[in-house]
């Protein structure tokens, strides 16, 4: 037995048929050694190049007699990479190693066919090859219009920058700091990292900012530490792989968009903040009126709200503080006013920088801008990271009121409701009928408390009740 | 015999301008790498050091009456026949044999015995490292599926770890002190200079003669200019292998074999590393090809990213509420290229020879970069270009071949000289290894070394390679991902180099560099057989792959021509 397999698993490599040879000597080889093999040879091939457009395929090599097939193990260069003759472009596995694919010709990879962990029949087209630049798309249009066999290209997730809405005031203009996984993982997702927000120490890109810019779920990475020696078994992150129900038969299954992955995202991480909510009854009737006055002006409903709230803020630092690590406040300079807006399939928080400050037609005009940029996907990271507190109306769709749910890292979010005529009795017993708007905000109790949310509503209703400040 | 430090690699070499930078038949590798001698673990257990001790003394009773004294100088006007000045591997070694030879021997330690190589360097990295590949198997949740395993999610406790490299490294020390104590080797306690021919001083002001001296004072790691280490956040090997933490994210300044160990270490630990190599590319002392397939295997897929051809020209540690900074010039241009951030940064730019305070000047020895010249025997040279009478130095401190084991090897051969046998150490012989998963091992000539002197003398020169995907016993362990790769000569059989990617490639590597010691050829040792299945096999079908054009010799004990 033993030396039957002995035989067996040697046999193929003693073959002297075998094209590619274990031992190839040094001296003027006419064969390609090992490692050395090359692809798009014209005369090995007939499928080759009737030079119409210069754009070669790239064909899984036979690497040995017995090859029928091959895997990709790894793709060396990426679609739209320069390649020169003799370079390494593809890895592949056959059923002896992994051989390294050279180029023949100088050009670009223009696209991957069969991609990374795919088997493909020896002789199969696995890339193609554009001699110039201007080619490359043409090539990939050709890409997409082969029946890819057995190999599915998974569609890489558009490179849509994150639209979370998500933490971290960046300050300033910084060079964009990011940890290799998160440099590999944004080359692997087509991430622009220069558009990623960084969450990490620092500042720095990490592989989970690029996984939620990218869509996906963070993968459970290697268990940090048990914080004691003893053998208590360490929790991990086993809640998230609690089976979910059964699907309905018709069921069909949508994946999450990039955004709508990061809002689920954050939204599981808001159930680790400690929130409690805080209702308040605001009379619009003076704010109705100033609207009207200014309306035509290209002041809008939100921007006062903005303006209204960010006032509030400055009078109530602790309501726009957050809590990062559990054991401090962290004051932001800046009043921030994030506004939820929902956007075809999504939902983004733009950010009005310094809404305290700016006065009302800006902060219009600033709107505008950034529901424009929203709808286009345009916006920058700081344009919707940054904000500080977050402002959700949904007033306009007859809601009388609700409750919104705490982004990770702000300390409080208001949920405005329509407002509508009340009918209210004043303290002499007259009844008179008044506009008037739920107001509810949710804050992290951590650092905020009842009364201090108290206090910043009854600053923020007397501002609303009394908008001329607004305008100044 | 002239040799590479172990500088080269690292970005420090390219500060050394006066390092000969290839020499033909030489510089087989700049790696330094450990190895006992198998004494050194032969008493571990407490019972059977106790009979060990009880033989050994036996055997110096009779070699005593035999020989008229192994324990008194064999010539009286000295206290020792041989002093060695550090007790470290090299030491050891030497003291060993010398005792063996029958030489009084004394060994003089001022720090610890063991030296760097058993307390601060390949034996509690070695402990690290087996946590390492546990930890990376163990998560590895494809590689536990394909064995048909299930594991639940792997942690780890940092002290645990920590712990277990200092006890190794402390089991060790002790191994060794005892191995030499039963041995009846004097071992003194102090610093050890040379205070004129066959004179030594040690300790605050007990002075000794000996008829031969040996100085064995090894390296401690290089730290470039620029760089500020604080032991906390910027750090040398000393301290990353007390494990005192886990940065997120570290730096490693080097990617020699000390950097890759520790990038093993730390991304199977959890961190993400960013490597930091002088020259245009990573590995750069390995056979290309070894170090291309080594690239794929060990860097790419793991949290690691680098740069090349760039110095870190400034390292600053983490203070005030910011991280570690490195400041990266061009190589070449010496511009600024960019400023990293980063949480630790671990300077692995090589070692410096330990050579101060030695009192060299009283017997006219200048050393070069710190480094003390020798002749190919180890025999000191003066400032004059001429031999120093009975002062050798071995190991780090002369630089041929930085490795534990070369040092040891070195310090047999002296004595092997003092007692009347002429022996040259043929370097090319000597294997290296790193001990990453999987492992990379080497012996004698690169493939490009290997052209270069076929050129020169004019013969050619073949390469066979095997795969450890064909290999049985590898592919049980699903570890099939491996390359071993011979240099040879097709004309006579001679093995040129051997180098191995691969599972235990260290532990592999031991049947081509002793061929090489010993002038087999292939064509002889392609008859040997191989266990199957073993891993082994691997070396024995790259023998079986070459293709020599002479016949293998009749009697293979005739074949003994040195290499």
């Amino acid at each position: 037995m033993a030396a039957s397999s002995s035989f067996l698993s040697t046999a193929s490599l003693s073959n002297p048929k075998s094209t590619i040879s274990f031992a190839s000597s040094v001296s003027p080889a006419p064969i390609p050694s090992l490692r050395r093999v090359v692809f798009c040879s014209p005369f090995s091939h007939r499928r080759v190049m009737t030079v119409r457009s210069k754009i070669r395929e790239i064909f899984m090599p036979a690497l040995s007699s017995t090859m029928t097939e091959g895997k990709i193990v790894s793709w060396i260069k990426t679609e739209g990479e320069k390649l020169a003759k003799g370079e390494s472009v593809v890895v592949v596995e056959s059923d002896k190693a992994d051989m390294d694919v050279e180029t023949f010709y100088d050009g670009y990879l223009a696209a991957i066919v069969v991609g990374e962990g795919e088997t493909a029949p020896v002789g199969a087209a696995i890339g193609l090859l554009a001699e110039t630049e201007a080619e490359i798309e043409e090539a990939k249009n050709k890409a997409a219009s082969k029946p890819s066999s057995s190999a599915v290209v998974p569609s890489p997730p558009p490179a849509t920058s994150s639209p979370a809405p998500a933490a971290a005031a960046s300050d300033g203009p910084r060079k964009t700091v990011a940890t290799p996984h998160a440099k590999k993982l944004a080359k692997q997702h087509k991430v622009d990292i220069g558009s990623v927000a960084g969450t990490g120490p620092f500042g720095r890109i990490t592989a989970s900012d690029v996984e939620a810019a990218a869509g996906i779920a963070p993968t459970v990475t290697p268990p940090p530490p048990p914080p004691s020696p003893a053998a208590a078994p360490a929790p991990t992150a086993k809640a998230t792989t609690t089976s979910s129900p059964p699907l309905l038969p018709d069921a069909s299954i949508v994946p999450f968009t990039a955004m709508q992955s990061a809002v689920s995202k954050n939204m599981i991480e808001s159930l680790s903040v400690p929130t409690f909510r805080v209702g308040y009854p605001v009379n619009t009737d003076a704010l109705d009126a100033l609207y009207e006055k200014v309306k035509p002006k290209g002041v809008t409903m939100t921007a006062l709200l903005a303006k209204a709230a960010g006032m509030a803020l400055a009078q109530h630092p602790v309501v726009n503080a957050s809590c990062k690590d559990g054991k401090s406040f962290s004051y932001n300079s800046n009043i921030n006013v994030a506004v939820a807006v929902a956007i075809n399939g999504g939902l983004i928080t733009p950010v009005l920088q310094d809404a305290d400050k700016l006065d009302l037609y800006l902060l219009s005009e600033k709107w505008k801008e950034l529901v424009g940029k929203a709808k286009s996907k345009q916006l920058q990271p700081h344009e919707y990271n940054s904000g500080t507190f977050t402002l959700s109306n949904l007033g306009m769709f007859g809601v009388d009121r609700f409750d919104a749910i705490l982004p990770p890292g702000q300390g409080a979010i208001m949920a405005v409701g329509a407002s509508k005529p009340t009918v209210v009795a004043d303290k002499d017993g007259f009844f008179s009928v008044k506009n008037k708007m739920l107001v509810n905000v949710t804050a992290d109790h951590r650092i905020v408390y009842g009364a201090d949310l108290a206090a910043f509503l009854q600053t923020f209703a007397k501002i609303v009740e009394n908008p001329d400040s607004l305008t100044l | 015999m002239q040799s590479a430090f172990s500088l080269s690699f690292s970005q420090s070499s390219l500060t050394l301008p006066n390092r000969p930078l290839s020499s033909p038949n030489a510089a087989p590798r700049n790696l330094r790498f450990c190895g006992l001698r198998r004494e050194a673990f032969g008493f571990s257990p407490p019972k059977q050091l106790n009979s060990c001790r009880f033989q050994v003394k036996n055997r110096r009773i009779e070699v005593s009456a035999a020989a008229g004294g192994n324990g008194a100088p064999s010539n009286k006007s000295f206290d020792y026949d041989l002093v060695i000045i550090g007790a470290g591997v090299g030491g050891h070694g030497a003291a060993l044999h010398a005792v063996e030879k029958g030489l009084k021997t004394a060994i003089i330690e001022g720090d610890v015995v063991g030296g760097t190589c058993v307390n601060r360097g390949c034996v509690p990295s070695k402990a690290l490292l087996a946590v390492s590949g546990r930890m990376r198997e163990l998560q590895n949740e494809h590689h536990m599926k394909s064995f048909g395993l299930q594991v639940s999610a792997a942690g780890y406790d940092r002290q645990g770890v920590a712990d277990h490299a200092s006890n190794l490294a402390t089991k060790i020390r002790n191994n060794l002190t005892n191995s030499m104590k039963a041995l009846g080797v004097d071992i003194l306690t102090g610093f050890g200079s040379v205070l004129g021919p066959q004179k030594v001083k040690y300790g605050k002001d007990n002075v000794i003669t000996a008829k031969d001296i040996i100085i064995a004072t090894g390296s401690v790691p290089f730290v470039p200019k620029g760089i500020e280490v604080d032991g906390k956040t910027v750090i040398t090997s000393d301290h990353a292998l007390k494990l005192e933490s886990v940065p997120d994210w570290i730096a490693i300044v080097g990617s020699g074999y000390i950097g890759l160990e520790f990038s093993d270490v730390y991304t199977a630990l959890g961190s993400e590393v960013t490597f930091i190599e002088a020259l245009d590319q990573l590995m750069p002392g390995f056979d290309p090809e070894i170090s291309k397939l080594a690239q794929r295997v060990l860097i790419n897929p793991r949290k690691i990213d680098y740069h090349t051809g760039v110095f870190a020209s400034k390292i600053t540690p983490a203070k005030d509420g910011r991280p570690v900074m490195i400041e990266l010039i061009d190589a070449k241009t010496k511009e600024h290229k960019d400023t990293l951030e980063v949480d630790a940064a671990l300077i692995a730019t090589g070692r410096a020879p330990f050579t101060n305070g030695l009192g060299l000047e009283n017997i006219n020895v200048a050393t070069q970069r710190g480094f003390i010249p020798v002749d190919e025997r180890m025999r000191v040279i003066d400032g004059n270009g001429k031999l120093v009478p009975n002062l050798y130095c071995i190991g780090d401190a002369n630089g041929k071949l930085m490795l534990a084991h070369a040092a040891s090897a070195q310090g047999i051969s002296v004595v092997e000289q003092v007692t009347g046998r002429d022996h040259v150490l043929n370097h090319l012989s000597i294997p290296a290894a790193c001990f990453t998963h999987p492992e990379i091992s080497m012996v004698g000539l690169t493939e490009p070394q290997a052209r270069e002197k076929a050129e020169k003398e004019g013969f050619k020169v073949s390469i066979a390679k095997t795969s450890f995907k064909a290999n049985t016993k590898a592919l049980a362990e699903n570890e099939g991902e491996g390359l071993a790769k011979m240099i040879y000569r097709p004309d006579n059989g001679e093995i040129l180099g051997v180098h191995i990617f691969g599972l235990h490639a260290a532990d592999l590597i031991h049947e081509a560099s002793n061929a090489i010691a010993l002038g087999t050829r292939i064509q002889d040792i392609k008859l040997a057989v191989h266990a199957h299945p073993t891993l082994s096999e691997v070396v024995d079908e790259l023998f079986k792959a070459a293709k020599v054009e002479s016949p293998a010799s009749t009697t293979p004990q005739s074949v003994k021509a040195a290499v």
